[in-house]
């Protein structure tokens, strides 16, 4: 069960691994986009560690829209209202809780991986950032189902997620900026689904 | 890296202040929300033209506020599009009671990010149209793409429509005109160099030196291919037939031609360019109503160029010739 503690840790966590990742998402972005993603999940990410020692927070649900909407306001570019979405969406199902085990966060993991379908209308196989998180998603959901705890749900999680972004290095980009490169996007790792992977390792990490 | 620069993390902050210091008379900037306004908006009855992207192109669009031209530009981070709260605050701080026209170019950031702007100014009572730009033919349109580019067009539009919107049509008119001016303009562009994002620190993607690459965005971003570097009339070819073809140009038809220079490339060249592109327009009988070179929808420092033609009508040219008060376009009474 992971209660408000938990999930600012996931942020601070967030941002910990975006801040030491940064050149190489940048990297990834220069090979296949415009050599950005790096500074600006780092600043958009260290806007929201900062969050909890601004404000006191009464609830998850609160947190994590305040999260969303830094990201909205702080990041740019097309991450900015993907990951905003998805942290908007994520705290939907969570309004109630005080304790988050595994049930209620396999909903809003959903709620908010089709919040990011919903606002980029990205599907499996265009090589965005939905690759890491689909994968992830289902292997959440096989893991709960058959009882696993929140922790062990989202390390299942979070190796699906890696094993889906690795797979985006040889498809053809058919959404964002690396779509323009056609055929010669194939051969590199998608810079979105690295962050959301990110993510999710984070979230394995500190929820539990 | 090689740049005039203090931290490359206030690049933008610190260019739109020096902006606010050279154009006192024609311009304000809101440098919490990174905007360029005029110095008199909101203008009372007029539909107001709110643009932005990332920063780096200039003089787009902060170059092009002004009478007969933009009331705002959202300026995001360096080849990042601009947040919503950004492109809300111009709405807001323009609407004069007409309405707002937002111009998008169709990048999948900025797209998402007025769209969500354009929902928050909705919620406040204003009025928003948005006319997405996409005329860049280097990229395939399908619907299982992001589509194409909105590149130079965005430059004769926020012109053409500016102008309508100064001699005050109402919001659906400036809209259907911008939809206009975006279907009959297409573009295509060429890198000889790449540039550098001053964030990253070393150039976006390498080029040997005998090579160019076609079909760029401008971000430097790859197009079609990488090829051999070829005399400038083979460029220009190269530019010119495909947005021939694809616009069905035909013999006795007029447009506006727009060769527009990256940022690196001097106007030496791009009047070399220019005569070659005026060549094989008239090669096929197509007249050249109005003209422009330059500067106007760069990528930082990138050698190369971009051909923009726009097949016009009576109203797209008086409202071209119309006058333009701006810090990067400007004639007329």
């Amino acid at each position: 069960m992971a209660d408000l503690n938990a999930f600012q840790s996931w942020i601070s966590a967030c941002s910990a691994s975006i801040d030491d990742r940064a050149e190489d998402l940048t990297e990834l972005d220069r090979a296949i986009g415009d050599a950005d993603h790096g500074s600006n999940m780092k600043r958009g990410m260290s806007a929201c560690a900062q969050l909890a020692e601004q404000e006191d927070f009464s609830s998850i649900d609160a947190y994590l829209k305040k999260v969303g909407m830094t990201l909205v306001s702080t990041v740019g570019g097309a991450s900015g209202p993907l990951y905003g979405t998805f942290f908007l969406r994520l705290a939907g199902p969570l309004a109630a809780s005080e304790d988050v085990g595994p049930r209620e966060f396999g909903q809003a993991l959903r709620a908010g991986v089709e919040g990011i379908v919903a606002r980029g209308k990205a599907e499996a196989g265009d090589k965005t950032m939905y690759d890491a998180l689909a994968p992830a998603l289902e292997a959440f959901d096989e893991a709960s189902g058959s009882g696993a705890g929140l922790g062990e749900s989202l390390q299942a999680a979070a190796q699906a997620a890696a094993e889906g972004r690795d797979a985006t290095e040889p498809m053809v980009a058919r959404k964002g900026r690396a779509s323009y490169l056609g055929e010669r996007s194939a051969g590199h790792q998608d810079p979105g689904a690295t962050s959301a992977t990110v993510l999710i390792e984070a979230a394995a990490q500190t929820l539990t | 890296m090689k740049k005039l620069l203090n931290d490359p993390a206030d690049v933008v902050v610190e260019a739109l202040a020096g902006m606010a210091a050279a154009h006192p008379d024609h311009l304000r900037v809101d440098l919490d929300h990174k905007l360029v306004l005029r110095a008199d908006a909101p203008v009372s009855g007029k539909v107001a033209l709110v643009s932005g992207g990332g920063s780096g192109h200039e003089p787009l669009h902060g170059g092009f506020v002004g009478r007969g031209m933009l009331d705002a530009a959202c300026a995001g981070e360096v080849f990042t599009s601009p947040v919503p709260d950004q492109i809300l605050a111009a709405t807001t701080a323009v609407d004069g009671g007409a309405g707002v026209l937002h111009v998008v170019k169709n990048y999948t950031g900025d797209v998402m990010n007025f769209e969500m702007a354009a929902e928050l100014a909705a919620e406040a009572g204003i009025q928003v149209e948005a006319v997405v730009t996409d005329d860049d033919v280097a990229v395939q349109d399908s619907l299982f793409t992001a589509g194409r580019r909105g590149v130079g067009v965005t430059v004769l539009l926020e012109k053409i429509v500016g102008a309508a919107a100064e001699e005050g049509q109402d919001l659906a008119a400036c809209a259907a005109l911008a939809r206009r001016v975006n279907e009959q303009g297409r573009s295509m562009g060429i890198a000889l160099t790449s540039c550098t994002v001053p964030a990253a620190g070393k150039p976006t993607f390498e080029l040997a030196e005998d090579e160019m690459e076609i079909g760029i965005g401008i971000h430097g971003e790859p197009g079609r291919s990488t090829e051999k570097l070829a005399p400038a009339r083979d460029i220009a070819a190269r530019l010119v037939e495909p947005v021939l073809s694809d616009l069905s140009l035909k013999r006795g038809e007029q447009v506006i031609a727009f060769v527009n220079g990256m940022g690196g490339t001097p106007l030496l060249e791009l009047y070399v360019m220019y005569g070659e592109v005026k060549r094989l327009l008239d090669d096929a009988g197509v007249t050249v109503a109005r003209s422009l070179v330059g500067n106007y929808i760069t990528s930082l420092e990138m050698a190369g160029c971009s051909v923009t033609l726009l097949r016009v009508d009576e109203e797209m040219v008086r409202c071209w010739d119309a006058p333009v008060d701006t810090p990067g376009l400007r004639w007329g009474g």
